[in-house]
Order: C-alpha cells, then sequence, then structure tokens
C-alpha cells in the first residue's frame, strides 16, 4: 500500500475510499444526507489560505526567493529573527523561498490534476457510453498502462529529456495520473446509463453527444471532483520527490522538493532546510486529503466510488 | 484456476513488453544517445565504436528487434558512469532492493494488519480514532522526508542506527558471517521501516474496514454460539476471511513500493536498484536509468502475478474454478 | 412436569440506539422442559429470534440483557454467568441453529473442520478423533458420502445440506437443548419438511429439547407440542398445540391462524390483520395490541393485561378473559379509524420523501 508518493493509483483509490470511515470527526450524521462538518470547513480554509499564500508570495515574502543575500555572513544560518527559517548554503532566505515554492508546487499539482481529470473523464466518458468491443479494448488498454508504475515511468522520462521546463513536468505528470480516473469515470457513466431518465430521453430522440453532455456528464462530476482533489496532495507528494531526485523542478526554481534537492548533502548540519519544507508539505497534504474525504462525505457517501472500491 | 493463471500470465507479459517499448521510444526520442556524454579520456573514434557495436547506427525498426533481443537476452547495454554493462550492476543491485523491498513489505502488513485489527475490534473507541488520525497524519507525509527525519534523528543526533549504506564500509569484510548478517540487519532496519511505516497507514485503513464488514457477518455470531472464545472468534474466523481482501493490497502496493524504494534508497544509500537509478540520473547515464525502469516493470509484473496467485489459493472459493 | 430444563424469568433485552431505547423483549417468562419441542412464535418485530439469542447471551451491543433476567439452565443462571463458564454451556449444552445456513458456516473452512472445531473446544479431543466425529454426525443427519463432503467448503453444497450441517454442528456434542431461530424460513419448501423431519427424528433419537422460533404456524403444527405467541417484546398467549389450534384464545392468535391460507377455504382475499407491529421503541400503552384488536375498549388502552390463565397450561393476555362478552362485540380495529387523517398525512410525506431523493440522485 502506497509510501505517500501515492504512485499507484489504485492504491489511491483505496485510500480515498478508506478515509470516508476514519476521518469524520465526531460529528456523526445520517446516512445519506449532507452535512457539512467542520473538518470540511477548516480544511477548505487552509486550501484557500494557501493559495492566497501563492499567489501574493511576493508581497509576502520578505526577500527574493533567488537572492543571494551576503554570500559569507548569510550562508546556511539556522532560523534567527531576520531570517525565521533560516538560510541555505547559497545565503537564500528560506521564507522567502518557501513563499515561491507554495506557488510552485501548487501549481504544479492543480494544474497536473486537472490535466488527468480531464483527459481520464474523456477516455472513461467515450469508453462508458460506446461500449461493446472498442470499450473492451480500452479498458485492457488501461488496465496495462495502470500496471505500470508511475514513479517508474515519470523518473524515466524526466531524466532522459532533463532538465525539464515546468510546463513538461506538468504535463508529463498529468499524462501519467488520469488512468484511474477514467476507471472510475466509466463505471459511473455505466451506471448512470442505466436509469430511466437516460432512456426517456433518447426515446424521445436526444442525440448521443447531447444525452453524454446534459444527463451523464454531471452525474459523472462529483466522483471526478473528490478524485482530483485527493489527486492533489498526492501530486505534490510526487513533485516533492521527483525534485529531490533532481528531475522536477529545477535549480534556481524554487519548490519544495527542489528546497531539499539543493541541500541534501548537509543534512546534518542544516537540519532547518530538511525540516520546513517537509512541514509544509505535510500541512499541505493532510488539508487536500480531509478535504477530499469531507468533500466525498458531503457529496453522498453511497453514491461515490469509495464504497464501490471495496 | 489453471485458465486464471494463464489469462495473468499473458498479462504480465503484456504489460512487460509494453515497458519495455515505452523504454525504447524514450531512448530514442531523447537529445543524444549513450555514447554522447562528454568524457575525454574516451576519444571519437571509441565513440563510434561503441556505437556501431551497440547497434545505434541502425535504422530505427532494426534497433528496435534488437532492443527486444537484447531485454530478452539481459544485455540491456553499457553503464558509462559505471564503466559496466547495465546487466552486470542491476544484477548487484536488485537484489539489494529485493532485500529491502521484503523486509519492508513484511513489517508493512505486519503492523498494518494487527493495527487496523484492533481498530476495528475497538470500534469507536479513542484508540481507534486516534489510530486513525495518526495514520491519516502518516498518508500525507513524503517518504524521502520521513526517511531524512529518521535518518537525522536516529542515526546522526542519537546514532543508535548506522547513517546509511548497507553494510560497514570498514570492517564488513573482516566479520563472521554472524556478524556480517548482523551488520546488514542493523543497516536494513531504518530504511525498511520507513518504506514499511508509510505502506502500513495504508494496510490498516483497509484492513479495519474490511474486518467492519466481516464482524457482523452469520458466521461470527455462530463461532460465539459455538463457545468459542472471542479471541479465537476474532482471530480464527473473522480475521482469515477479512484477510483476503487485504491480500489483494500485495499486488497493488509493489507499484507504490518499487517507487518509495528509489527515495528512500537515495536517502539511506542502501546500494540497490533506487539508489543505482539517482546517480545515474546525476550522471546522465541513460542505458542504466532504463535498464532500471525496464526491471523495475518486470518486477513489479511478477511480483503482481505472484500476489495474485496467492489470492487465488487463499480463497477455496476461488480455487475450484 | 418434572424440573423444567430451562426457566426463563422476566427476560428484557434492551437496544440502546439514536432513537430512543429499543425494548425488542420485555419482561418474557417460560420454561422449556426436558425432551420438550417448544415452539415461539410471531411476526418480525415481536422480539423472538432476540429471545433466542438472549438465552446464550449472544446479543451484542448496543443491545443488552437488563438487570432482573433470569435464564435459569441446569441449576445456573445464564443470565449472570461468567463469560468463561458461558461459553462451556455454548455449543456444548445448549447449541443454535440459524436461519441462514449459507452465511451462518464459514466459507474459508471445510465443513467437517467447522464441525470438527466444536468437539476440540468442548472435549478437548485430537484432531483425529474430532473429525471422526464430525463425520459420523454427518452420517446422522443424513449426508451421503459423509467422509467425502466434510472436506468440501459450504459453497459447494445444496442449500438443504448446508443446513444439515448446521443441525450436526448443533448436535455433535450431544446438547439437553436445542435453540432453532427459524431453521427452515430460508429453504425450499420441500427440504423444509425434510429439515423438520430430520429434527423430529434426532429428537426422538437423542432425547434433547428443542426451542423452535418461526413465524410460520404450519411449521408449529407439525412439530412442537407446546406453543408461545410473541406479540410487543411479551408473550401473549401459551398453550398446548392443539388447544391453541382449536380454542385460541388472544385475538392475535386468532388473526395469526385466520391469515394462514388453507386448502379447501373458498376465499378470494386472504385475512390480514390491520396496522402494521409498532416499533420496539414505542410500544403502546396499555395492551400493545390494542390498536389492531377488533375487541378492544376502553381498559384496553390504559390497562396492560397480566397473562389470565385460560385453562390448563392455557394463558392469555387479554383481558376478554375477564369480559369475555366483548367478544361479541367485534368492531373496526382503532388503527383503521384513524386512517383517513393518517393516510392523507402519510400520503403527503411520502411524496415530499420522493421528490427529495429525486432531486438527490440527479
Amino acid at each position: 500500500m502506497p509510501s505517500p508518493t501515492h504512485v499507484s493509483e489504485p492504491a489511491e483509490r483505496l485510500a480515498a475510499s478508506l478515509m470516508v470511515p476514519a476521518t469524520a470527526p465526531a460529528a456523526s450524521f445520517p446516512s445519506g444526507r449532507r452535512r457539512l462538518t467542520g473538518a470540511f470547513w477548516c480544511s477548505l480554509a487552509l486550501i484557500g489560505l494557501l493559495c492566497l499564500i501563492a499567489i501574493f508570495a511576493t508581497q509576502l515574502a520578505p526577500y527574493a526567493p533567488n537572492a543571494q543575500l551576503d554570500i559569507v555572513g548569510l550562508k546556511s544560518q539556522p532560523p534567527s529573527a531576520a531570517h525565521p527559517l533560516g538560510t541555505d548554503q547559497y545565503s537564500r532566505d528560506l521564507l522567502s523561498r518557501m513563499l515561491f515554492g507554495a506557488r510552485i508546487s501548487l501549481s504544479v499539482a492543480m494544474l497536473a490534476v486537472l490535466l488527468s481529470a480531464t483527459v481520464g473523464t474523456a477516455y472513461g466518458l467515450v469508453a462508458g457510453y460506446v461500449g461493446g468491443r472498442i470499450d473492451a479494448v480500452m479498458m485492457r488498454l488501461l488496465d496495462a498502462c495502470l500496471a505500470i508504475p508511475r514513479v517508474l515511468l515519470l523518473v524515466a522520462v524526466l531524466a532522459l529529456w532533463s532538465p525539464v521546463p515546468l510546463t513538461a513536468l506538468i504535463l508529463v505528470i498529468g499524462l501519467t495520473g488520469w488512468f484511474e480516473v477514467s476507471r472510475l469515470v466509466r463505471a459511473e457513466v455505466l451506471s448512470v446509463m442505466q436509469r430511466e431518465y437516460i432512456v426517456a430521453a433518447r426515446g424521445l430522440g436526444a442525440s448521443g453527444p447531447g444525452i453524454v453532455w446534459r444527463h451523464v456528464l454531471p452525474n459523472v462530476l462529483n466522483p471526478v471532483i473528490v478524485s482530483a482533489t485527493l489527486g492533489v496532495g498526492n501530486v505534490i507528494l510526487l513533485e516533492a520527490g521527483l525534485s529531490y531526485l533532481g528531475i522536477g523542478a529545477r535549480a534556481p526554481t524554487a519548490s519544495w522538493g527542489s528546497i531539499f534537492f539543493d541541500g541534501s548533502d548537509a543534512f546534518q548540519a542544516t537540519w532547518w532546510i530538511a525540516l520546513f519544507p517537509g512541514l509544509a508539505i505535510i500541512v499541505t497534504v493532510l488539508a487536500f486529503n480531509v478535504f477530499g474525504s469531507a468533500l466525498r462525505d458531503a457529496l453522498d457517501p453511497h453514491q461515490l466510488a469509495g464504497d464501490r472500491a471495496r | 484456476m489453471r485458465r486464471y493463471l494463464a489469462a495473468r500470465l499473458l498479462q504480465s507479459l503484456i504489460v512487460v513488453v509494453l515497458v519495455t517499448t515505452i523504454s525504447f521510444f524514450l531512448i530514442r526520442l531523447a537529445p543524444g544517445d549513450p555514447f554522447s556524454f562528454t568524457d575525454f579520456r574516451m576519444s571519437n573514434a571509441a565513440r563510434e565504436q561503441l556505437r556501431v557495436e551497440y547497434g545505434y547506427n541502425q535504422p530505427a525498426p532494426q534497433q528496435f528487434i534488437r532492443f527486444l533481443g537484447n531485454v530478452a537476452r539481459g544485455r540491456l547495454g553499457y553503464s558509462h558512469s559505471m564503466q559496466r554493462n547495465v546487466g552486470t550492476v542491476l544484477a548487484e543491485a536488485v537484489p539489494r532492493t529485493l532485500l529491502l523491498m521484503s523486509a519492508a513489505l513484511f513489517a508493512a502488513f505486519a503492523l498494518g494488519i494487527a493495527l487496523g485489527a484492533l481498530q476495528a475490534v475497538r470500534r469507536g473507541s479513542w484508540l481507534d480514532r486516534a489510530t486513525s488520525a495518526v495514520l491519516l497524519l502518516f498518508y500525507s507525509v513524503p517518504d524521502f522526508w520521513l526517511a531524512l527525519m529518521a535518518l537525522l534523528a536516529l542515526a546522526y543526533w542519537i546514532p543508535i542506527f548506522p547513517t546509511g549504506g548497507m553494510t560497514d564500509q570498514v570492517l564488513h569484510d573482516y566479520m563472521s558471517l554472524g556478524g556480517r548478517i548482523r551488520d546488514v540487519v542493523a543497516h536494513l532496519i531504518l530504511p525498511a521501516l520507513t518504506l514499511a511505516l508509510l505502506s502500513a497507514a495504508g494496510i490498516a485503513r483497509y484492513q479495519r474496514a474490511a474486518l467492519l464488514d466481516v464482524l457482523p457477518q452469520d458466521f461470527v455470531r455462530t463461532a460465539r454460539a459455538k463457545g468459542l472464545r472471542e479471541r479465537s472468534v476474532v482471530l480464527k474466523h473473522a480475521l482469515r476471511n477479512a484477510l483476503l481482501p487485504v491480500i489483494t493490497l500485495l499486488g497493488l502496493s509493489l507499484p507504490a513500493l518499487v517507487g518509495g524504494a528509489f527515495f528512500v534508497e537515495k536517502v539511506f544509500a542502501w546500494p540497490g536498484m533506487g539508489y543505482v537509478a539517482a546517480t545515474a540520473i546525476n550522471a546522465r547515464d541513460y542505458d542504466l536509468v532504463t535498464g532500471t525502469v525496464i526491471v523495475g516493470g518486470i518486477m513489479v509484473a511478477l511480483g503482481s502475478l505472484l500476489a495474485d496467485l496467492l489470492y487465488a489459493l487463499a480463497d477455496p472459493r476461488l480455487r475450484a474454478r | 412436569m418434572a424440573d423444567p430444563l430451562l426457566t426463563i424469568e422476566k427476560l428484557r433485552t434492551y437496544f440502546y440506539g439514536e432513537s430512543g431505547v429499543a425494548r425488542a423483549v420485555d419482561g418474557v417468562t417460560f420454561s422449556v422442559g426436558a425432551g420438550e419441542t417448544v415452539g415461539l412464535v410471531g411476526e418480525s418485530g415481536s422480539g423472538k429470534s432476540v429471545t433466542a439469542l438472549s438465552v446464550l447471551r449472544l446479543v451484542r451491543p448496543p443491545g443488552r440483557l437488563e438487570p432482573g433476567s433470569r435464564i435459569v439452565f441446569e441449576g445456573r443462571d445464564l443470565a449472570t454467568l461468567s463469560e468463561r463458564e458461558l461459553r462451556t454451556v455454548r455449543g456444548a449444552r445448549i447449541a443454535m441453529v440459524f436461519q441462514e445456513p449459507m452465511t451462518a458456516l464459514n466459507p474459508v473452512f471445510t465443513v467437517g473442520e467447522q464441525i470438527a472445531e466444536v468437539v476440540r473446544i468442548h472435549a478437548k479431543a485430537s484432531r483425529h478423533d474430532a473429525w471422526q466425529r464430525a463425520v459420523e454426525m454427518l452420517h446422522v443427519v443424513g449426508i451421503p458420502s459423509p467422509a467425502e463432503r466434510a472436506k468440501e467448503y459450504p459453497h459447494q453444497l445444496s442449500g438443504g445440506m448446508r443446513q444439515r450441517v448446521v443441525i450436526a454442528m448443533a448436535l455433535v456434542m450431544n446438547p439437553a437443548l436445542v435453540i432453532a431461530d427459524e431453521p427452515t424460513t430460508a429453504l425450499d419448501v420441500t427440504i423444509q419438511a425434510q429439515i423438520l423431519e430430520l429434527l423430529q427424528e434426532l429428537q426422538r433419537r437423542f432425547g434433547m429439547s428443542i426451542l423452535l422460533i418461526t413465524h410460520d404456524l404450519g411449521v408449529v403444527a407439525e412439530t412442537v407440542s407446546r406453543v408461545l405467541v410473541m406479540y410487543g417484546g411479551e408473550i401473549v398467549e401459551e398453550a398446548a398445540v392443539k388447544t391453541l389450534f382449536a380454542k385460541a384464545h388472544h385475538p392475535y392468535t386468532e388473526g395469526l391462524l385466520a391469515a394462514m391460507p388453507r386448502l379447501g377455504e373458498n376465499r378470494e382475499r386472504l385475512r390480514t390483520i390491520p396496522g402494521t407491529v409498532p416499533p420496539p421503541t414505542r410500544w403502546p400503552n396499555g395492551c400493545r395490541f390494542h390498536d389492531r384488536c377488533p375487541y378492544a375498549w376502553e381498559r384496553c388502552t390504559s390497562e396492560h393485561p397480566p397473562l389470565y390463565q385460560i385453562g390448563a397450561g392455557h394463558v392469555s393476555r387479554c383481558h376478554l378473559a375477564e369480559e369475555p362478552e366483548r367478544r361479541n362485540q367485534p368492531h373496526e380495529p382503532f388503527i383503521m379509524r384513524e386512517t383517513s387523517a393518517g393516510v392523507a398525512r402519510d400520503a403527503a410525506r411520502g411524496a415530499r420523501e420522493n421528490a427529495a431523493a429525486r432531486s438527490a440522485r440527479s
């Protein structure tokens, strides 16, 4: 089961399905009813705060992220009043780097997930709607893709083309993450197709694409949204790991993972370079995970693929 | 059962072929070729010779066939950063990764199953809720970070464990067999535990849910009505059924474990595949990187197959087919 | 009658839930004699299954036996026995046969193992001896090729055979009492008859008592000597089987008997008891059956009837015992009178719920 790089999508799906019973906090709601709990609002607020930080990094950061301040005097300094999170070996203020790092990490994650969700939804819609042989072939292909470990694939691609620009990074991560979503979507499509109003709409002469757009898609979106939310956390971890290996966001871009990479040689001495980005990642991913499962609870616990996964 | 096996075997084969094909295209499409590195010790003529020898001057389709043939025979190319065949490098590294992964798997499942079962039996108690909260936390932790923190805390600041590598660089060869085993084990504990801890979180979740599903079922009540001790009822009757879905996790956790091993190996300098790959990346050693990817893919495919086999054996309802 | 084998006194089993306390079993008293077959009859919601589970304290939280309940068996009160001693009773002195044979058996163990397990726990027998005993029992319950069958898994057997296995499991330690909770409900009709016959034959052979829980009066007529009728968590009538079928006293029993379709009867509609069983969280005041009873009067709405003696071994929880003339004044049960207002209210609520469900789905 997943190491938190969450690189296995089925594992992520299982994980997502499991967050329902255990993370619902003290407020218990009657099954089937929609309730927004404290966890929902808290995590949403936290996510909002993080986004704000990312957007306003320029205003919030005391220094520029790549500014090498006093090269001799400020090299690798532990946290102090002037530099609350310390400095790295290039004499850059860690706090500023972290704030800008939020921008990189969050945008990479969100964009990549957006890509995955889009591609996955499209694939799943087509497969589910068309059905028959084409569907079977598409699913076989999907199974094969799912079996390939995501990290291995990413390492191969990124290592060979390194250094990659950020857009390419987003593209590659996004294009390796859509498999599970498409499976989810296809299952949902199949179930929706059997409902009466689709049959009725067809009987009334509604066209294929029209049906898909107006009736099928809205129903299918709920599990996709939940999956996407949980996926953001996953990708943040993934990007951090890749950057740590040196094949993600490259210097001097400051993502939380690349901050690690820069300081990876001398951690015993400069522990703050390891600690703070890690904490930031944990808090962010936690927020997204809690929000994702609270969202799923709110959107009707029985409808979503989580229960089906079991 | 046999049909199921055959189908799964075919599927694994397809995956391996797919991984190999993708790797091939990646190498072909990547800028440069394995011999375009700048190493002044090697003349251009020598480079050309190597290129011819390894077939890099032939047209693409031919290269592909040759590539497949090579992979099938275990010739995965030449690693310039290690000055050895990729196959040789990996032959040394893979068993070490296997050791790490096996240890991690074992620990992960032992811990995960125990925790999950405990949670299910004590559902709703503070223990249950606290464990869930802690596990959720672990879910959000990057494994390399956890590895780093573990290394910092337990090897540097409080020197309980060795600071990395697989063996004591200086003394290992002089130790007795027992000493050597203990040495490896001492180096194994921290990385394996780190890997295990994160997987265990997911396994515990799953086990808890599975056991909660099983406990209210009729046959559990029958077991109690027969006069069994509660412990036997849970461990022998309920858990045996609740373990089945958890076994499916074995196959599913392999890709994640292989991926996670990459990072953990780098942090702890454990000389397995992941470590090799990490250094290869930095050295721009294409052949080694792709070789690692292919071998990794094969390992995962095989592992999945084994796990599915295990599941089919464990569930008597499947054995008959 | 000699000292009864099992005496249940004032058994109360309550469930504590979010919507209140469900008094599933609310003061039940009866006994079962040695070698006797007693039937406990009632619809779902009457509390009969919970009674059965309560005897061996198999009721799980949030349900529990209330203090004051007594379950006297072989000189000990099972209600207050320690868990460890209770385990010596379960499966060995008192055994249970459950309703659904497929789910009552563990799918991952062979049937032989599951029977042998009982022997190993209670008789401390070796694996080999226990297995032999298991095969023997399979033979006793009429399963062909028992030695081979014992190595099979539950999913490989038919429903009737599985139920035989469950019975074998119950009888392997020669218990004094077998509690069978709807043993035939989940089976086909022809198999039902076979299983009942098997039970009777085994009783003749081994002499154990049987407490048969069922909702099917037809089953009761065939197999038991004494009948207890439950409603609203209480016993409402108790009589010998012939007496019950010939001279039932309680209006509920009358209703049950009337509702049974009979061959030779020329009816177009089945007779039903109007209304539904009330929820155990809110038993009606006074007599719990009063709102569905065709004879009820004011007394019944406020005064909870005790068990009146009707004849020898025949009791009934009905005020008609004291005012039998009221039986000549049947009327539409109270629950039907609320009907027009009630129906309108229910219809409106139902429509609202449907609309909400539909919008939730889309």
